[in-house]
């Protein structure tokens, strides 16, 4: 098989893969549990590792998803004790066993032939390959066969559990009075990111994969409110920063999961700051005109008060305003024709003490 | 004076480092740790690893100053980007410090393997930033670390009242007219330093847990800051000098990963066992305290039975009250054992008998219950087939002063709500 679609499919499946788990993590704020559960997998691949002698894809599988839930059920346990608070829970967990990794690969490093650097980003590129037998005969890349059952697995997952992830993401509680466990979920889609961390490790790495189970999902969940299209928008965009990550690598020579973690934060930040509705630029839009017509709202209630005509100095100095800014609160209100200038004054016109009569003081005074 | 304490250049200065960085992570972290905020520390480490690239690409050298820098100016950017997510977008705190975390991560990577591919790149050496590599930390390198240190101790003495306000009550902070923004800046800053500080030491992935670690582990021992902080700050620099020692005794042991191991056991250690708060004296507290109450309930038993045949002196046999409450002859055995040392029952092989004492406890426990199921009958106006378990609960936590005033309140009724005598405190 050509080595470059290899790579690709890797990359792509991979990234569909954590996009898909990553939108519930995304969702339910849980987004650093799945940080400390691929940094505390590494344990438990090395000790698959000393236990098999071997890269064989199931025992690390196996390895990793109890090592996950061990690192979820500690943080828990802490959390209960009350003794720490959930951040903290987190931060104390994961370093432990991540340290316990490093240093099982420091010691047996004959045995484990795990690269420590490759431990954090990976190494996609030699994907092509690691080539799996079976019965004797090579039936194509490892990696391959590994992330491809991954995202199966995952897709069976969440396409069988739809409904119930989405009701205990939204409403835990509506969820347990239905009769579905929020704890059991709880733990299925832990285990389910375990097997997807351990799964794409050898592609992307231990803190890669984060930014691929959290970065998509996140940018999606800017751009659309439904959970359908959050997670088939989060799948598409991660499958982009595989591409644009890949393409960019070959390009200037570097490493190309982390370029893929870089494509997926450029995503990112352009949504942030440009997403219809949640970006940035909307939202300051969207404060302004707000603001805008608070103040026309308050000079037309001012300039009743004031009966027949106001200076317009005077409402500068009440207001603190600058004679740009009266400007511009003017030019909505005078294009309306409900506010008229009279040399240096100004004066409400008919229609406009209309507006503020058939509006009614107290609608107007909730509106502000 | 001799400063190598007999190891060699190498090891005498990670040493140093272990230990300067440990009790600087036990300092800062204890503030992360009260705002909660244990995980910028990990997204600022990450977020410095570019940083660290593009200070080297931009100098083109390894001298610690420019890389400072460069990672002090990217752990601050990935700060304000954090930030700006969860004030301004719907995001919350989790995936932001997730995203910036992974993402500057990621550029660093990109930055990182494209410098080793460059000609001569190799031997830059950025990749101890990874994982740190204490063994290569130089005099001079100790020299910024102790001056960058420094000014972090100094300025958290300087504005030591305020970050305290900062940790605590930042409301109030406010109200006395403090700039909380300006000083959450300050503490994020400083929090940056120390980063980027023990970035070569421990590298990226494990910084949060000098942070972190220690400081939690310090918050088990005592409920005031300036102690937490100290005691912090020591924990951290013994894990310091613990990983270091070890790791330059045994071979092939990374520093990092060991401080960080040791800092775990002092820190599985404080939640186990520190006064107060550990989870052992939780656990024995709440035994002592069932233990009192299973001791209570069979002096009530006793009372109850005698009440029913009408004499207290009576031998009330073993299997009888094996069968009140269901319970085992060993817990039975060691409850009636307590009283008997107590002098309140005399046991012979198969049975218990109240001692004089013993009835006028005994009486107390069942004057207390009655007395409650009277008041929430009365005066909460509860049925009274409805009151019998909360008074079960009630009867042991009730004060003797509180039921002698439970009394007088009721105006000294004889009866419970089921007709049965509530016994009167007798002149003693």
């Amino acid at each position: 098989m050509n080595p470059t679609l290899v790579i690709l499919l890797v990359a792509c499946s991979v990234a569909a893969s954590c996009a898909l788990l990553g939108s519930f993590l995304v969702l339910r704020k849980m987004a650093l549990l799945g940080d400390a559960i691929s940094h505390a997998v590494l344990p438990g691949i090395v000790l698959a590792f000393l236990f098999t002698g071997s890269r064989a894809a199931l025992p690390m599988v196996i390895g990793a998803g109890v090592l996950g839930v061990v690192t979820v059920l500690l943080v828990e346990m802490f959390n209960r004790s009350r003794r720490l608070r959930e951040d903290a829970s987190i931060g104390v967990v994961f370093p432990a066993l991540f340290s316990l990794g490093v240093i099982l690969i420091s010691r047996y490093a004959s045995q484990v032939d795990l690269d420590l650097d490759c431990v954090l980003y990976g190494e996609i590129a030699y994907a092509p390959w690691d080539v799996l037998t079976f019965a004797g005969r090579e039936v194509g890349p490892k990696a391959l066969w590994v992330t491809g059952g991954v995202l199966l697995f995952n897709l069976a997952l969440v396409g069988t559990l739809w409904k119930e992830l989405q009701l205990s993401t939204f409403d835990a509680g509506l969820a347990a009075t239905l009769g579905f466990s929020p704890v059991a979920l709880h733990y299925l889609l832990m285990s389910a990111v375990s097997v997807t961390v351990v799964g794409s490790f050898e592609s992307v790495g231990a803190i890669l994969v984060v930014a691929l189970l959290v970065v998509p999902p996140a940018t999606a969940w800017l751009l659309t409110e439904r959970l359908e299209h959050m997670v088939g928008l989060a799948i598409l965009l991660g499958i982009v920063s595989a591409l644009g990550g890949y393409a960019f690598a070959r390009w200037w020579d570097a490493s190309i999961a982390g370029a893929m973690a870089m494509v997926a934060g450029l995503l990112f930040f352009a949504a942030l700051l440009l997403a219809p509705g949640h970006g940035l630029l909307a939202r300051l839009l969207t404060l302004r005109r707000m603001g805008g017509r608070l103040s026309g709202q308050l000079l037309l209630l001012h300039l009743q008060k004031g009966g027949a005509v106001v200076p317009a100095a005077l409402l500068e100095r009440r207001f603190g305003w600058s004679r740009r800014r009266l400007e511009k609160v003017l030019a909505p209100l005078r294009s309306n024709r409900l506010v008229e200038v009279d040399g240096d004054g100004l004066h409400l016109t008919e229609s406009g003490a209309k507006v503020l009569e058939s509006t009614g003081r107290a609608q107007l005074a909730h509106k502000l | 004076m001799d400063l190598s304490f007999g190891l060699s250049y190498t090891a005498r200065n990670v040493l140093i480092g272990a230990t300067l960085l440990g009790a600087l992570g036990g300092l800062m972290g204890s503030f992360a740790l009260l705002r909660r905020q244990s995980l910028l520390g990990d997204a600022l480490a990450h977020a410095a690893l570019p940083g660290v690239c593009l200070g080297f690409l931009l100098t083109g050298s390894k001298a610690p100053l420019p890389l400072f820098a460069g990672a002090l100016v990217a752990g601050l950017l990935g700060a304000l980007l954090i930030l700006t997510t969860v004030r301004w977008s719907r995001l919350t705190e989790d995936a932001a410090i997730g995203i910036v975390l992974s993402v500057f991560f990621g550029c660093g990577i990109v930055l990182l393997t494209h410098i080793q591919k460059l000609p001569g790149g190799n031997q830059s050496g950025l990749d101890k930033y990874l994982f740190g590599q204490a063994a290569t930390l130089v005099v001079e390198d100790l020299v910024v670390m102790a001056v960058l240190g420094g000014i972090v101790a100094l300025a958290v003495l300087a504005f030591y009242k305020e970050l305290k306000l900062l940790a605590f009550d930042p409301g109030f902070g406010a109200s006395l007219g403090l700039p909380m923004k300006r000083l959450e800046v300050l503490l994020t800053l400083l929090l940056v330093v120390v980063v980027v500080v023990g970035l070569q030491t421990v590298g990226v992935v494990l910084i949060v847990a000098t942070l972190i670690t220690p400081a939690a582990a310090a918050r088990q021992w005592t409920d005031r800051l300036g102690s937490m902080v100290l005691l912090a700050a020591a924990i951290g620099a013994l894990a310091g000098v613990a990983g270091s020692l070890a790791s330059a005794v045994v071979p092939r042991l990374p520093t990092g990963p060991v401080i960080v191991l040791v800092s775990s056991c002092v820190l599985l250690t404080s939640l186990l066992f520190a006064p107060r708060r550990g989870l052992l004296q939780a656990f024995l507290r709440e035994r002592a305290v069932g233990a009192r109450i299973r001791r209570e309930n069979l002096l009530k038993d006793l009372y109850l039975q005698g009440e029913r045949s009408g004499s207290w002196t009576e031998a009330i046999s073993w299997t009888h009250l094996m069968g009140v409450r269901g319970q085992g002859s060993r817990e039975l055995d060691h409850t009636a054992r307590a009283l008997a040392d107590e002098g309140l029952v005399e046991r012979t092989d198969d049975s218990l008998r109240l001692t004089p004492d013993g009835l006028c406890a005994a009486e107390s426990m069942v004057r207390k219950h009655r007395l409650w199921e009277v008041y929430l009958t009365r005066r909460l106006e509860l049925p009274s087939d409805h009151v019998h378990r909360d008074a079960e609960a009630m009867e042991h936590a009730l004060t003797d002063r509180a039921v002698e005033a439970l009394d007088a309140l009721l105006d000294f009724p004889a009866t419970d709500p089921h007709g049965r005598a509530i016994p009167r405190r007798r002149a003693a």
